[in-house]
């Protein structure tokens, strides 16, 4: 039975409606009052996420296996032929297409549903700042981009949608666009992305021409377009022995995709614009760098795991840059003062998680973390947004302490997020890690052992977080003290809305070993392990229950240590941090100074490219400026100015010399014109009596015959 | 009956009178009444001659004539009118514009 009904019919509504209002507030926004600018692109968010929610209904009222809608709504690019690598010359076309299956359905829920909750949120936060139109008109713009993405049904329309978001990404950083880090910021990270996307582009064309087709799937169409699909032509081409297992071809597919996915979900080494990014207002950093657009690498990779399945290497290099980058990331984050910094490391070390679990193919267990993860990191951030809107705009963390009575909205939402990050059971994160952790020892046990490290760092700087933040004595000034207060309702709503998903959040993949059936699992399970002849089968070794509970009571044991740890550095003081950070002075710099990588970079590109820049500029003043252009200039004027003279001198001399000529010829007849007519009189009475003098003779004639 | 030479003896000198008027005086009006001088020294020798050879033609001309002068004097005397509007003058020295 395939699934149908309005809602799956009406698939492309949920795009536009956001689109629809990002026109508006972009063209005519100015002029609308806050409360019209906030129902207009607030509802229609919610719009987008009810049509969601029903197409989601409608497509889980059909057998597990059919669970597909491919919706193409018209051609949208037919650059006709092209020659295929193996010689076939095909048609090549792209669709603008919507495709809701298993996957996107996850994607398309979180990014309307928490997408939803951070515009209510950002009617309060935003309510005071100038330009409130343009910030909602590019959330929405954000909003119909990401659901582009996700929704696309095949890797163009795909890519569309990561360019728009990295788009909106790079206005919303630069949103305070005075202020200079800010637009820097916003420029950092649209260049970083650019890198990344252009990894992703070639992978693109390499699909391209490997498979002749970018569609993702042609499962959810007619007949007609049957094996028009990436995956469709994979296996056919498995079966036709045309390519196999670990062929090159599509571990470089794979490796290039992955630089885009680097790029996109700031893994290593395209990391370093994420903790800028966070320049950007609170619920920017919410929605955008860590719930939606920075897991759009993660969907990506598991939207294209039949590729990554058939490709071991580039497997094992996303386990490993993933595990990297989260220990990385994490140890990053123990000292960081900013609480959005702080959040912006450990986001990327979540990232780094999601990518190990892809690598160690465990995608439904990636996707999972993603989503558990959009709940509390949104609700993190929208907490710390909350804190710096009681702090009066403060944000370091070394100022704070002692919100724990005076916010309680913010603490205990916070309190729940960060235990569900920690990894405490039964809270949402909880369950993601250790899936992901349980894979990656079947993987291979050193991933898990740097995934379990990393699980502990994360646990201790999420509660030297909470502690600096909320408890202890205040350390704020007394201006900022007086103001304290808690958040409008507006924005606690949504905060306590996404507490409940970060409690309850993971409980849907309640794993087998503890009696619940991982529902989730189940319902990725058509896209991520789709049946393939001659496909190497997944090695599932199925792990004992002893291993399984080991590893959750490690996992359970490795956050309480990183609790009870911050809980004796930044509560009780047991531990002085000064002290250790003056004991390991080269490591506790080495860290704060985030391993000096963003220097790194500097000197290493960015003056590398500047000075080329300098050079190429002075290439172009001396060179094509100086000799080509100038020198053009001054032939140019050279040749006026001889035409000028010519055309002085010659042509307009020789006219004046004939108007001369007549003038000077007529002097002496001049004088004859007097103008008067008595003159004239006179002349003609002269003329009369020469005539008659002259014809004298005639004269006498007519007479003597008129006589 | 008068010999011939008396007729046109009168003629010619209205009509060097007619001449003069219109070379030397320098009112419009004057120069205009010169050229019915003019006119009128034609009637008299197309009379006189017509007289002399019994032949009535020259008479009807010199109605004619009669008739033309008439008509020429309305013409001349309303450019005459339109000149003075314009120029608020009827002396004929000044209407030199269409000189070099």
């Amino acid at each position: 039975m395939t699934p149908s009904g309005y809602f799956l019919e009406h698939l492309w509504l949920i795009p536009l409606f956001p689109l629809v209002t990002a026109a508006l507030m972009l063209f005519v926004g100015r002029r609308l009052p806050n409360p019209a600018v906030s129902v207009l692109c607030v509802g229609s968010v919610g719009f987008s996420f009810i049509f969601a929610l029903g197409a989601v209904v409608q497509l889980l009222s059909a057998d597990p296996e059919h669970r597909f809608t491919q919706q193409i709504l018209f051609e949208w690019l037919t650059p006709g032929q092209m020659l295929l690598g193996n010689g076939h010359l095909i048609r090549f076309t792209a669709d603008w297409g919507y495709l809701l299956d298993p996957l996107s359905s996850v994607m398309v829920l979180v990014v309307t549903g928490v997408g939803f909750l951070i515009h209510i949120y950002s009617v309060g936060y935003m309510g005071h700042e100038g330009g409130y139109y343009r910030f909602f008109g590019y959330m929405n713009l954000f909003m119909f981009s990401m659901l582009t993405l996700v929704l696309a049904n095949n890797m163009l329309l795909m890519f569309v949608g990561w360019e728009g978001v990295g788009l909106c990404s790079y206005l919303l950083i630069g949103f305070y666009f005075l202020k200079k880090s800010a637009s820097d910021a916003g420029k950092k990270a649209f260049i970083v992305n650019r890198i990344g996307d252009a990894g992703f582009i070639l992978g693109i064309l390499l699909t391209a021409a490997t498979f002749g087709t970018i569609r993702f799937t042609s499962a959810g169409l007619g007949d007609a377009a049957t094996n028009s699909g990436i995956l469709q032509a994979l296996n056919s081409a498995l079966e036709a022995h045309t390519l196999a297992a670990g062929a090159s071809v599509l571990t470089a597919i794979a490796l290039l995709l992955f630089v885009g996915a680097c790029g996109k979900s700031a893994q290593i080494p395209l990391y370093v614009w994420l903790p800028d990014a966070m320049e950007g207002p609170t619920p920017v950093s919410a929605l955008i760098h860590a719930a939606t657009m920075v897991t759009a690498g993660v969907y990506m990779v598991v939207r294209m795991n039949a590729i990554y399945q058939l490709a071991p290497t580039a497997m094992s290099v996303v386990a490993i840059v993933g595990v990297i980058t989260a220990i990385f990331a994490a140890s990053m984050a123990l000292v960081q003062n900013d609480i959005k910094k702080v959040l912006a490391y450990s986001t990327i070390s979540q990232l780094g998680y999601m990518f190990l679990a892809l690598g160690a193919g465990a995608f439904a267990a990636g996707i999972f973390h993603l989503m558990t993860h959009a709940f509390f990191k949104a609700l993190l951030f929208l907490g710390a947004g909350s804190v710096i809107h009681a702090m009066s705009g403060e944000q370091d963390i070394q100022k704070m302490g002692g919100l724990w009575g005076k916010i309680p909205v913010t603490a205990w939402t916070f309190m729940f997020a960060t235990l569900a990050i920690a990894g405490i059971p039964p809270l949402a994160g909880f369950f993601s890690k250790d899936e992901i952790l349980g894979r990656a020892f079947e993987r291979h046990p050193a991933l898990w052992i740097v995934g379990f490290i990393t699980a502990g760092l994360t646990a201790f700087y999420m509660f030297r977080l909470v502690f600096l933040t909320f408890f202890g004595y205040s350390r704020a000034d007394d201006h900022a003290q007086k103001h304290i207060h808690e958040s409008p309702q507006t924005m606690t709503l949504p905060l306590v809305i996404l507490a409940v998903l970060s409690v309850i959040g993971g409980w849907i993949g309640w794993p087998a070993s503890l009696g619940g059936g991982n529902l989730f699992e189940k319902f990725l399970e058509p896209v991520v392990s789709p049946a393939r002849a001659g496909a190497e089968s997944a090695k599932v070794v199925e792990q004992t229950s002893s291993t399984e509970y080991f590893l959750m009571l490690a996992s359970i044991a490795v956050a309480v240590a990183g609790i009870w740890l911050a809980y004796g550095f930044y509560r009780t003081k047991r531990f002085a941090p000064e002290l250790i950070a003056g004991k390991m002075g080269s490591v506790y710099r080495l860290l704060f100074h985030k391993y000096y990588v963003d220097e790194l970079y500097d000197a290493l590109f960015v003056n590398c490219t500047k000075d080329l820049g300098t050079l190429l500029g002075k290439f172009d003043a001396k060179v094509i400026d100086g000799v080509g252009v100038d020198g053009t200039g001054w032939l140019a004027r050279f040749g006026s100015t001889l035409s000028m003279w010519w055309d002085k001198w010659i042509i307009d001399g020789l006219l004046n010399f004939g108007a001369k000529l007549t003038q000077l010829l007529s002097f002496p007849v001049r004088f004859l014109q007097t103008g008067t007519f008595s003159t004239y009189a006179l002349l003609i009475l002269l003329g009369l009596a020469i005539l008659l003098g002259y014809y004298e003779q005639h004269l006498h004639v007519v007479l003597r015959g008129a006589r | 009956m008068l010999p011939i030479g008396h007729y046109l003896f009168l003629g010619l000198a209205l009509f060097i009178i007619g001449v003069i008027g219109v070379v030397t005086r320098r009112n419009v009006i004057v120069i205009l009444m010169s050229i019915e001088l003019i006119l009128n020294a034609v009637n008299i020798n197309l009379v006189a001659f017509s007289r002399l050879y019994g032949d009535v033609a020259g008479q009807v001309f010199a109605l004619f004539i009669i008739a033309d002068a008439a008509a020429e004097a309305a013409v001349g005397l309303g450019i005459i009118i339109a000149f003075f509007r314009n120029r608020e003058t009827v002396l004929e020295d000044e209407m030199d514009l269409l000189k070099w």
